[in-house]
């Protein structure tokens, strides 16, 4: 499947979208603020067209995942291209993207977040033009993570993030903004270069035939093929510690980003002090990409290590589910009590993932694209709130049903999203992913269950404390949402609910990319111990 | 012998056009004592017309005058490097007003720095130990006193005072080192000593200490921790262009020296094949262990220190400690690969300090200061000039999109191929410890609001345009480093070695 403009593919389009926007953007004079706002939404929804297109035209029977064949509208350019001398081989890197079914709906989603992101944004009123700027060039960075299908690529979109996320919360956050910045900056760097490194390993362990030539890669699909990698290389072979040495590095880089325990500290804080709209950002797309690449990338190129660290993984997804519970019912900051429950809701894709077998890993990847849009609900509805009280206290309202009843409805459907009422798209994934979990990890699985009622608990209580009771009188000017913000709110209660009902659209989507990872991981896991 | 004299002139026209160049400056500023503008033309053209020669002749590959110096890709990559150093420095030189206040001596200035050029150029291709020593004191000598210029700052001459006497103290080790050495081999040319060393005939002890000696000489010049002492005085006092010049081209100089010295003196040519990673060393020394170590302090003490600096120059100065502590980690790997990463290590921050120190400079005429605090509110009073700061910052700390990140990139990359990988991951951890210090230049200007009220700051074009010219090939050659990695491919090989 190809589908091109202008002779450029559909996914440099979708990846490279908000750069143009950008570049418009900071050539408009900054007095023009409404010019600058509607520019960079009218790029987002180029983009989610761009989506709707890739999601129309997206052949739901190939699997991807290991094969170029299997990807779809793929795009291979050459890069750089060194010729080889005497002592170093050829260098070549390819521009290489494409699309399986793993990363598909983190398409739909990231179109989708960056699009509401901006609606959001509408309200910012400090420095605008380079809020939007650094938002457009985050949006690029995301898109071409999820495109990217060269590890060296990947790498370079990976750390494109980090400084407009530096700099949108560090400019535009609250009091502890700093801290908060640079805590996520050193975090995620620490995690990156762990990940760089595993990569350079990793192109010195595997070639490929290029015409005549033989020559070391970057190409993810190619480090996937055991018999890629070279006899006597750091990571050839199955089981050698390296290879667990690798595994672990490019672990740590992604756990960093999912947050898994222990490496949570940081979300927290970024989510409190991000403005609104970054934080949607945050919570609904930048922690898809640890788990994301726990999938695309470290699962399927070291099977062996994967298999072997299967029940750690499960315990980090189960810690992250129970203590991020707990944190979240102390909280008294409506903020960061999102936040944790973030850290639980990850804990339960760190689960399914691990559970390793098709259940698992469809509701994983589901509940990857219902956090994310469940939460981004969440986050816009703290924003809403705080727009117009200033605080995040939970204990400072009370009694908002009735003042703001459009406003109640929709955190209503957030809220049992969240929680897992059946009939809405939190439901499914989580049953999902527990029920794969639970073939694998029995006790785990039914310690780890308990979290959903602890969720339950703080949900609850939370909607106790903020919507029902007496409402204080200082409330008493409260409006309720405009426009704007049922704009970029009932898009994605509609999503939660028909996703709910109906979930076939997004799950025909990974069917058979979920189901050829799991088979890829074992069977190559399988083969490998069988040769030992 | 005139006719050697005469047969080797023709390869060395860069090193004659900068030697005219500095003979005119001095004798236009005995003449013409108020026209600063045409000295500054006269060096700029005159380092161009160098440039221009040296580019024409990228094969030339000989040893000149009786195998004192040679001429081979390697040292005309480094003259490039060198001379594109400098002339960036003299048209720095042109918008500082430290530099411009002293009207009467600035001829002396443009003479100086230019002599410090031709020093340079003479140290990359010296392939004897006593050339070496020569023209690394020509270098030293011409330094010592530019460091100085500003007669009225105390701590300009302080700096100028603490150069001169740590100078002074290394290259007199040196120079016992030197003669040691010569003692054991008979020799003072560098491939002559390989030669004896092969035999393996001299005693082992003594010729480490000889080596040792030889390397406090090499240290110094690139500011490796424990020789460093002098480096963030000096940095701090010395006119900003000064220290841009010292941390970039006489740190290059320094490392082109070291880099022939290891590789002719140590490098085992009877057991060398073609395509191994690793070369042999002749055994019994133990360079590799020397140059980690070596290499590990310089970048964990040259990082850790700069953490806690509020004056930017300062921090700069403990920034390029750290920073030739990660080219240290190429050279450790005793590999080509590991020494062209090195050497493209050396474009890379060619642009990206140049540029961080022309940015501090700028700032420093406005405003007066080089404290951290007083950057406060930049962001928004001078967008363009902070906005390339950052895109310098962040090129050093070597995060992609940025020339930086393909600089550490291969350095990495050298690492993990002759897998020493515990030296990469010191490598990237403090690489991560950097961004912290990095980014609280980058805090203060964006994230703070300045006291005083907001005026915007302008910058006449003249200005704008050459740290346009910094800033341009540190984003582009992050993401198209094809050119970069060829050429230093080509120019890896030394005159001497297959």
């Amino acid at each position: 499947m190809e589908i091109k403009f202008l002779h450029i593919g559909i996914l440099t389009w979708i990846t490279f979208l908000p750069v143009l926007g950008m570049i418009v953007v900071l050539l408009l004079p900054k007095e023009q603020k409404q010019a600058i706002r509607w520019t960079s939404l009218a790029f987002t929804i180029l983009q989610v067209i761009l989506a709707v297109v890739i999601f129309q035209n997206f052949d739901r029977t190939l699997a991807g995942i290991n094969s170029k064949e299997g990807m779809q509208f793929v795009e291979q350019y050459r890069w750089i291209d060194i010729k080889s001398t005497s002592w170093i081989g050829r260098i070549a890197i390819d521009y290489f993207v494409g699309i399986d079914g793993i990363s598909v709906p983190m398409v739909l989603l990231t179109a989708l977040i960056s699009c509401i992101a901006v609606i959001s944004s509408f309200s910012i009123e400090k420095s605008i033009k380079g809020y939007f700027a650094l938002l457009l060039l985050l949006d690029t960075g995301m898109m071409g993570v999820f495109v990217a299908l060269d590890f060296f690529l990947f790498y370079v979109f990976w750390e494109i993030m980090l400084l407009p996320m530096y700099f949108l919360i560090g400019v535009w956050g609250g009091p502890r903004r700093e801290y908060a910045a640079i805590k996520f900056f050193i975090y995620t760097l620490l995690g990156s270069v762990l990940m760089l490194l595993a990569m350079l390993a990793l192109y010195f362990s595997v070639t490929i035939k290029d015409g005549n030539e033989v020559i070391h890669t970057f190409n993810m699909l190619a480090m996937m093929n055991p018999e890629n990698f070279v006899h006597g290389s750091l990571l050839e072979g199955v089981g050698t510690s390296w290879r667990y040495v690798a595994y672990i590095a490019l672990f740590i880089g992604f756990a960093i980003k999912v947050p898994a325990f222990p490496f949570h500290t940081w979300l927290p804080d970024a989510h409190v002090e991000a403005p609104t709209a970054i934080s949607v950002i945050l919570a609904g797309v930048l922690l898809k990409m640890g788990t994301y690449g726990l999938m695309r990338i470290a699962f399927p190129i070291f099977p062996d290590a994967a298999i072997h660290y299967l029940y750690p993984l499960a315990f980090i997804g189960f810690i992250n589910i129970i203590y991020g519970a707990y944190c979240a019912m102390a909280q008294k900051d409506f903020k960061k009590l999102i936040a944790y429950s973030s850290v639980s809701h990850m804990g339960i894709v760190l689960l399914g993932m691990a559970a390793m077998n098709t259940q698992g890993m469809m509701g994983a990847m589901f509940q990857m694209f219902n956090h994310g849009t469940i939460t981004a609900m969440l986050f816009l509805i703290v924003g809403v709130i705080y727009d117009r009280a200033h605080t995040r206290g939970l204990d400072d309202f009370g009694g908002l049903m009735n003042k703001m009843p459009k406003y109640s409805g929709i955190m209503m459907i957030a809220f049992f999203a969240a929680l897992g009422l059946p009939g809405l798209s939190g439901f499914i994934s989580e049953a999902f992913s527990f029920l794969g979990a639970f073939q694998t990890f029995k006790w785990l699985t039914i310690a780890s269950a308990f979290g959903i009622i602890l969720t339950a608990a703080y949900m609850l209580w939370t909607l106790q404390r903020v919507f029902l009771g007496t409402l204080p009188e200082k409330w008493n000017n409260l409006t309720d949402i405009n426009g704007r913000e049922m704009a970029m709110l009932v898009p994605l209660a509609v999503i939660v609910i028909i996703l709910g009902i109906y979930p076939s659209p997004v799950l025909d989507l990974m069917n058979s990319s979920a189901n050829a990872l799991v088979d890829f991981v074992k069977n190559s896991a399988g083969i490998a111990m069988l040769g030992q | 012998m005139i006719n050697q004299v005469l047969q080797s002139l023709p390869y060395i026209v860069p090193e004659l056009i900068v030697t005219g160049t500095l003979c005119l400056v001095l004798l236009l500023s005995l003449m013409m004592r108020k026209k600063s503008d045409l000295l500054v033309f006269v060096a700029a053209l005159g380092l161009f017309a160098a440039l221009a020669v040296l580019t024409s002749q990228p094969f030339a590959s000989a040893c000149l005058f009786f195998k004192m110096t040679v001429i081979d890709p390697f040292s005309q990559f480094f003259k490039l490097v060198i001379l594109f150093a400098a002339l960036i420095v003299v048209l720095m030189s042109r918008f500082s007003d430290e530099v411009n206040q002293i009207k009467k001596s600035l001829g002396e200035y443009y003479f100086l720095v230019v002599s410090m050029t031709l020093g340079m150029m003479f140290m990359v291709s010296a392939s004897n130990l006593l050339m070496m020593y020569l023209s690394l004191e020509l270098t030293s000598l011409t330094s010592y006193v530019v460091v100085g210029f500003i007669k009225q700052s105390k701590n300009s001459s302080e700096a100028s005072l603490k150069y001169l006497l740590y100078g002074a103290f290394s290259s007199g080790v040196m120079l016992y080192g030197i003669s040691i050495i010569y003692g054991l081999t008979g020799t003072m040319e560098l491939s002559g000593i390989n030669q004896v060393l092969a035999q393996g005939s001299a005693n082992t002890a003594m010729l480490l200490i000889g080596g040792i000696m030889l390397l406090v000489g090499f240290g110094y010049k690139i500011s490796a921790v424990p020789f460093h002492f002098w480096t963030p005085d000096v940095y701090e006092g010395a006119p900003t262009t000064i220290t841009a010049f010292l941390s970039v081209a006489s740190k290059a100089a320094g490392f082109a020296m070291l880099m022939r010295a290891l590789k002719i003196m140590f490098l085992d040519s009877s057991a060398l094949e073609i395509g191994n990673e690793f070369w042999p060393l002749i055994h019994g020394i133990p360079v590799v262990e020397i140059l980690s170590v070596l290499a590990v302090l310089t970048m964990t003490i040259g990082n850790l220190v700069a953490l806690w600096q509020d004056n930017v120059k300062r921090l700069l100065a403990y920034s390029s400690i750290a920073q030739a502590g990660y080219m240290l980690l190429g050279l450790a790997t005793i590999s080509n690969e590991g020494y062209s990463a090195v050497m493209l290590y050396f474009i890379v921050y060619l642009f990206m300090n140049l540029g961080a120190f022309y940015v501090a400079m700028l700032i420093s005429n406005t405003l007066g200061s080089e404290n951290i605090h007083d950057y406060k509110g930049l962001g928004r009073r001078a967008p363009f000039l902070s906005v390339s700061m950052a895109v310098f910052l962040v090129s050093l700390t070597g995060i992609p999109p940025t020339a930086g990140f393909i600089g550490k990139w291969m350095i990495f990359l050298s690492l993990i191929n002759v897998k020493m990988i515990g030296l990469a991951v010191i490598g990237v951890l403090n690489s991560v410890v950097s961004l912290y210090y990095y980014l609280r230049i980058v805090r203060n200007m964006f994230l703070h609001e300045g006291e005083k009220e907001e005026v915007a700051i302008r910058y006449p074009l003249a200005q704008q345009l050459l740290l346009l010219c910094l800033m341009v090939p540190t984003l582009y050659f992050g993401i198209f480093f094809n050119p970069l990695i060829e050429l230093v491919q080509f120019s890896v090989q030394m005159f001497g070695i297959k």
